[in-house]
């Protein structure tokens, strides 16, 4: 534990963000403005503008342009940042790939909004999901204080992976809600975040990135990433545990809540998980044995883990998205690992809180979310 | 302890930045706090809503606020077109910027207009309001004003701060 302490104070998400992004001496951020994402870069702008962050910031005119920015620069040595939600995200749909497909390491903040129409600018996770399959790092936050933190660790599990990084916070919920956050001084970041490392050397010639290659080049490139993500599991672990050394503060693969000695266990990622604890102390009281394995990643997703901590559980997923014709997508994704059962809940940003919860995990253990096998129950 | 509070305002009064307010002057007393604005309906003159949370321990929920523990009401023509009793607690109070039609009162337009507290016309009542809820919720008096000086550039934040230390004394039991 260092001598010099953090300071606790109360910031909205977007600004929690825009802090780690300045403590982790980012060299260059791009970004376009979109609800509810456009408060991080307006706050880094003012800090590049004010001197506070020794950063390039370059203005651009899509969100195509804005990973395409970073990429180049990620490429080039240097580290880099941008952020944006739903509609933007799938703007730069294509970058996305590219940046994972070239082993790119950079971080963004992905603020969780429903694609539309209907036009919506509340929370879902389904634009986030869309990443799933690119190859890049994909975590979800639950809480201010966990936005900062898995921002702050995203710069160095990407950089030590050579894997872009996403950490995703819901719309408003969080972006937007001020709630207590402890800021560790810039001492601690600095000994936890080294300088940023390329894993390549320009010399006197020049290179190409992303150039064309035999076919079984590319096949290999892509076994290669597949690896690398599959083992990045060992890497969040690692990381995550100097960050708690640090801070004391958890931000591993995932949390477990009154799991241990549960029958029923509930399986979810993002905002709502807190109003999910809330709803388990109350029916706890009740005598009712549920409880909560939180995902704080999806990318690594640890199927052995979780397979472990869930085995001989009665297990309910809750996903906060959809994928058309299957499922929840953390649904089709446990039940790689155990049977389950799957609500669907909160899409388009429908308030779902501590007494929805409570209701949702009655049901489920009186059996009352029965479904097709592999179906799904929409809340 | 839980208490949760929705905050009833039009937009422009400030109803936003006082749950901020109160939530950061909460944090200076040691307590846990959380303000959460309701997206979507933000313009000038139209009704908004803002949740405020305040805890001795960490507050883990992000939904609104259903029921709360204290409404505050900033204007008296808010009681046309909502329905507080629909919102509010059995046991829970109401807050208001009036001489009527709470369970306290304050008379906040006044305390800003005498101030010169105004922008465009309208009084701007959010920190005489923070000032009376403060007094209600047991917030210390210097913490919300710390929180008003943190909150406003330097030519702003000491009238605002003087709402709220008058707000705080001012407010009472509505007749």
């Amino acid at each position: 534990m260092s001598s010099v302490t953090s300071v606790r104070t109360i910031m909205t998400g977007n600004q929690a963000v825009a802090e780690a992004v300045r403590l982790a001496r980012t060299e260059v951020i791009a970004a376009y403005p979109i609800t509810p994402q456009t408060v991080i870069v307006e706050k880094l702008a003012e800090m590049v503008d004010s001197g506070l962050l020794d950063a390039e910031f370059i203005r651009v005119e899509s969100e195509h342009s804005a990973l395409a920015a970073v990429y180049g620069s990620a490429v080039a040595g240097k580290r880099s940042f941008t952020a944006t939600s739903s509609h933007g995200l799938l703007y730069m749909y294509e970058m996305v790939w590219w940046v994972a497909n070239a082993r790119v390491p950079l971080v963004m903040t992905v603020v969780t909004r429903t694609i539309g129409p209907p036009w919506n600018i509340h929370t879902d996770h389904t634009d986030l999901l869309t990443m799933r399959d690119s190859g890049w790092i994909i975590a979800m936050a639950e809480n201010v204080q966990e936005a900062f933190d898995l921002t702050i660790q995203g710069f160095r599990i990407s950089e030590e992976v050579s894997l872009p990084y996403t950490a995703g916070m819901d719309a408003f919920q969080l972006s937007h809600t001020s709630e207590v956050v402890d800021i560790p001084p810039q001492q601690l970041i600095d000994e936890f975040l080294p300088e940023r490392k390329q894993s390549y050397v320009f010399g006197d010639e020049a290179f190409t990135v992303g150039c064309i290659g035999p076919n079984e080049y590319t096949a290999k490139l892509r076994k290669d990433t597949f690896e690398t993500l599959k083992s990045a599991e060992k890497v969040v672990d690692k990381v995550s545990k100097e960050y708690r050394e640090i801070t004391g503060r958890d931000c591993g693969l995932y949390e477990e809540y009154r799991l241990d000695d549960a029958e029923y266990a509930v399986v979810m990622m993002g905002a709502w998980s807190g109003d999910a604890k809330d709803a388990i102390d109350i029916l706890r009281k009740d005598n009712l044995p549920v409880g909560l394995l939180k995902l704080r990643y999806v990318r690594p997703m640890p199927y052995r883990s979780i397979q472990k901590l869930l085995d001989g559980k009665q297990v309910l997923v809750l996903d906060r998205d959809c994928s058309m014709g299957a499922g929840g997508v953390l649904g089709m994704e446990i039940r790689n690992c155990v049977e389950a059962t799957n609500v669907i809940a909160g899409i388009g940003g429908v308030d779902v809180g501590v007494d929805d919860f409570i209701k949702i995990f009655r049901m489920f253990s009186e059996g009352k979310l029965e479904v097709e096998k592999n179906g799904v129950y929409w809340y | 302890m839980l208490r949760e509070v929705i905050i009833f305002s039009f937009g422009g009064q400030g109803g936003v930045t006082a749950a901020r307010i109160l939530a950061l002057a909460a944090v200076k007393d040691g307590m846990y706090a959380q303000a959460i604005p309701q997206f979507g309906a933000e313009r000038r003159g139209s009704l908004v809503r803002s949740y405020l949370r305040l805890s001795d321990a960490p507050i883990r929920r992000h939904s609104s606020i259903r029921e709360a523990d204290v409404v505050s009401v900033f204007a008296e023509k808010i009681l046309n077109i909502v329905n507080v009793g629909d919102v509010l607690k059995k046991d829970g109070f109401v807050i208001i910027n009036s001489e009527k039609g709470g369970d306290y009162c304050i008379n906040a337009s006044e305390i800003a207009l005498n101030l010169n507290l105004v922008s465009a016309g309208w009084p701007i009542v959010n920190t005489a309001m923070a000032g009376a809820m403060a007094k209600v919720l047991g917030i210390q008096e210097k913490s919300v004003t710390e929180a008003i000086r943190e909150t406003f550039s330097e030519k702003l934040a000491e009238s605002n701060a003087r709402a709220a230390e008058i707000a705080y004394r001012e407010v009472h039991e509505c007749q």
